[in-house]
């Protein structure tokens, strides 16, 4: 039964898994290219295991950005991972501590829409599922950026193989991705030219916390909007 | 181990200690908190739009006139495509490679 629902979860993820890996060796070439070693890049991988805010990092990193200012990035790229285990939080209790752990550090996005589908369908979340459906993502995650790591280290000028132009696109894709959210356009128009006009006035690190510190304020200052997703209970009652 | 290398590795470290915080703060404050404030909410919403932003922006106004057509393209056709991340790298790859290999 439990070696049953381990390969079920590793059939889950494997479509993920293929999806995931041009990232994982894109991550690895990336990191090389911004001064990481392969162990690095592979130490990155397997320790902090989310893909998006590995490429902030590196970014940032090969920009000489202070140390707080990047572990800061990571953490507010990340942020949403919150709402992720506050969401899933019913579906797992039953796990124990050390399950717990384990299931948390392997909480990236597809494994917690995967979680809340399942547990939306009334299907068990058996830690042995939870744990297939992680490590086939996870393991090979790290084995494509080792691959790309060392593909990378091959590469003299990484602007005569376009290395250059995949971050900015790939960032591009990511904010693409939150197009749906309530006051999008507004929050990336001015984050866009705060972030230009920090780029210009300030200098290079500073224009990330100054074009995400105008987006955020200008989210907290708007009105609330009356299709947010959690709408304020007090504002309906009066 | 050189100081500079060993700083990368504390840095590291930090940002997984820092994902993990996210990975299990939720599960943490769901089980003590009622209510997270609609204007705390609205901007925590706003925060990976705003982050990210910020590295895509001034590469598309500095980047080089390869990089900013290759962003634009790739942009327009996602968007009119509806295409994945994916596709919409290789979009921006093909372009700037023609821009530098072909016409230039």
């Amino acid at each position: 039964m439990t070696k049953n629902d381990f390969w079920e979860g590793v059939r889950g993820g494997f479509p993920i898994m293929l999806a995931a890996s041009p990232f994982g060796a894109l991550f690895g070439a990336l990191a090389v290219d911004n001064g990481f070693t392969i162990a690095d890049a592979v130490f990155m991988s397997a320790t902090v295991y989310a893909g998006a805010s590995q490429m902030v990092g590196i970014e940032l990193f090969g920009n000489h950005v202070q140390p707080w200012l990047v572990v800061l990035s990571v953490f507010a790229v990340n942020f949403r991972h919150v709402l992720y285990s506050a969401s899933i939080a019913k579906y797992v209790r039953h796990f124990t501590f050390g399950q717990k752990f384990l299931a948390f550090f392997l909480l990236v996005d597809p494994q917690y829409a995967e979680t809340e589908k399942r547990g939306e369908r009334g299907l068990p979340i058996t830690f042995a599922w939870y744990l297939g459906f992680g490590l086939v993502i996870y393991i090979p995650w790290i084995i494509n950026t080792l691959v790309g790591a060392i593909f990378g280290q091959m590469i003299g000028d990484p602007k005569a193989i376009g290395l250059d132009v995949l971050l900015p696109v790939y960032f591009m894709g990511l904010v693409m991705g939150f197009r749906k959210r309530d006051r999008f356009l507004p929050i990336v128009t001015v984050s866009g030219l705060a972030s230009v006009a920090g780029m210009h006035f300030v200098g290079s690190p500073w224009h990330v916390s100054i074009g995400a510190l105008a987006g955020i304020l200008l989210a907290a200052c708007l009105p609330p909007t009356n299709q947010a997703p959690a709408p304020t209970g007090v504002q309906k009652e009066a | 181990m050189d100081p500079q290398h060993l700083n990368l590795i504390y840095l590291i470290i930090a940002a997984a200690a820092a994902t993990f915080l996210t990975r299990v703060g939720g599960y943490i404050l769901i089980t003590q908190m009622k209510q997270i404030p609609p204007r705390l909410e609205a901007a925590l919403n706003a925060v990976p739009a705003a982050v990210l932003t910020t590295l895509v922006a001034p590469a598309f106004v500095y980047g080089g006139l390869d990089v900013t057509i290759a962003m634009f393209v790739a942009f327009a056709v996602a968007l009119g495509l509806n295409l994945s991340t994916l596709r919409m790298l290789v979009i921006g790859w093909v372009v700037v490679m023609v821009i530098r290999h072909v016409v230039m």
